[in-house]
């Protein structure tokens, strides 16, 4: 008898967990409607300026006719591959960096005020020179989105080398382990959460990384659309180019915390 | 015939602005097959006279010798043991005992077997493919153990690794060490802050006193109780005895210091 009571207030507890999840998905439906129509509404009726602002329908009407030209496809494609190459680099340099750090003491002393600078300066304000020095082109772009974030992986992730209880050390050091058993053993497995934590970090970075460089340089990509779209006056572009990159940014987001929860499911 | 020898042991920790004597011409030796209490209030440097024997840290000044060479020329001499298991978390139970073959890159399907034979021999099977999160504080204990065991060290350091479990199952555990121990004729070296587990488990006792680290007194334990195990040693006639003068010399150290 008090097993079925039991399971009553169960399902109770769980309707009311599914009702919650109902009004939330209600809410946000609402908003992104409510958000777009008022903007076509807006528009239409003058409230903004339509020449500035545009309006979702010429803003989707622009989005279906270069995408069946083919033309918005590979801007696309340009900009995913920049900032996925740019991620990929800048993560991956980063945690390089940051072993480097760990293996040598006096290594880290020497370049920690160089770190320091270069962490707070803002990285896009190296953009005129980077693309000076690489050349305009992909690889001026890609570097820009793997600059902004390796700084700050190197010194999230040598921060969380150093935070790794010494006594893990302490128990491979009384095997005879060496610097680099420790080092293989202990300090780098025990950092994979943080590790996979600046992934999520650095996707956001990257993006900011290569719309920046488009938007220097470039004859190709989203970045070089908004750009484009503003000197010739045409918002509706700047708009669409806008959209595809939020579809996408929140694509590759939701992805890598995806990989970031196999990640954890995996290593842990 | 002394199997390990500290001769004029000395270690400072040398800070940013000051030093600290932690060790003051420390010297005692240890026999084969000897079980050796180090006990003494905390910073009276017996967790450094672990960390000097295992070679982790190197002493400021002194000697130590094992089997009458330098420690540091010794291979696969020591197991140590610490207050906490330090089982790594994303290793399972296998993986985490056969962490010193796997430093010494001797991993072959004998050790393996080797390796559950002695994890049943503290009583825990069919653990070995699981992880330590899953494990209770004193399994992880013993999973610790065996990987201390598993090399086959002539001497083994235990740094109060009985210290964070509860009651009961430290009584336990006393037990199970005290019995392997003896079964494989290990040395050891005991760190604790325990008077009761000094006199259970060892056959000598050797007190210290803090600021900076020194042998106050060496204390035989009574030849009854050194083969007794340790529970049944807290209930023997001779237990109150030894254990008041251990108390009276903790005690005088401690009034001196303050």
């Amino acid at each position: 008898m008090a097993n079925k009571g039991d399971h009553i207030l169960f399902d109770k507890h769980m309707q009311g967990l599914k009702r919650e999840k109902r009004i939330v998905f209600i809410w946000q439906a609402i908003i992104l409607v409510g958000f777009f129509g008022l903007w076509e509404i807006a528009s239409r009726t003058n409230w903004i300026d339509p020449l500035l602002f545009s309006s979702p329908t010429k803003v989707y009407n622009l989005l279906i006719e270069k995408l069946t030209d083919g033309s918005m496809i590979s801007h696309t494609l340009v900009t995913l591959f920049e900032t996925l190459a740019g991620f990929i680099i800048g993560t991956l340099l980063g945690i390089v960096l940051a072993s480097l750090l760990w293996s040598s003491a006096r290594f880290s002393k020497i370049s920690d005020p160089y770190l320091v600078i270069l962490n707070a300066m803002p990285k896009v304000a190296l953009g005129p020179i980077i693309i000076v020095a690489l050349g305009p082109g992909y690889i001026a772009i890609i570097a820009m989105g793997a600059i902004i974030s390796i700084i700050i992986t190197t010194i999230v992730v040598y921060t969380g080398f150093r935070e790794v209880d010494p006594n893990y050390e302490k128990v491979l050091k009384s095997f005879g382990a060496t610097r680099w058993q420790c080092f293989k053993s202990a300090v780098f497995p025990a950092n994979l959460p943080v590790m996979i934590s600046t992934l999520k970090v650095n996707v956001g970075l990257s993006w900011v990384g290569v719309i920046v460089g488009e938007f220097l340089v470039s004859s190709e990509g989203l970045g070089y659309l908004i750009v484009y779209g503003f000197q010739v006056f045409d918002f509706t572009l700047v708009m669409a180019a806008l959209i595809l990159i939020a579809i996408f940014a929140a694509i590759m987001y939701k992805v890598v915390e995806r990989i970031e929860g196999w990640l954890i499911k995996h290593t842990t | 015939m002394s199997f390990l020898t500290l001769e004029n042991v000395t270690h400072h920790y040398f800070g940013k602005n000051d030093y600290t004597k932690a060790l003051d011409d420390i010297s005692f030796s240890v026999k084969e097959g000897e079980f050796v209490s180090l006990l003494g209030p905390s910073g009276c440097g017996k967790s450094t006279v672990l960390s000097i024997v295992s070679g982790i840290m190197k002493q400021t000044s002194g000697k130590v010798l094992l089997d009458n060479k330098p420690i540091t020329e010794s291979e696969l001499a020591i197991g140590y043991m610490l207050q906490q298991d330090y089982l790594f978390p994303w290793k399972t139970i296998l993986d985490n005992v056969l962490l010193g073959p796997t430093i010494h890159n001797n991993i072959d399907q004998k050790i393996k077997a080797k390796a559950i034979e002695l994890l049943e021999e503290v009583g825990l099977y069919n653990v070995e493919n699981q992880y330590p999160p899953s494990l209770s504080g004193g399994m992880r204990q013993r999973v610790a153990l065996v990987r201390t065991l598993i090399t086959d060290p002539k001497i083994l350091l235990l740094d109060e690794p009985f210290s964070a479990l509860d009651y009961q199952t430290k009584l336990k555990l006393e037990d199970l060490v005290f019995k392997l121990l003896h079964a494989y004729h290990k040395t050891a070296i005991l760190v604790t802050h325990d008077i009761g587990e000094a006199i259970a488990m060892s056959d000598r006792i050797i007190v210290m006193s803090a600021n900076p680290g020194e042998i106050a007194k060496t204390f035989e334990v009574p030849i009854e109780l050194r083969n007794e195990m340790p529970f049944l040693v807290r209930r023997h006639p001779k237990y109150q005895s030894i254990f008041d003068k251990v108390w009276e010399e903790l005690n005088k150290n401690e009034t001196q210091s303050v």
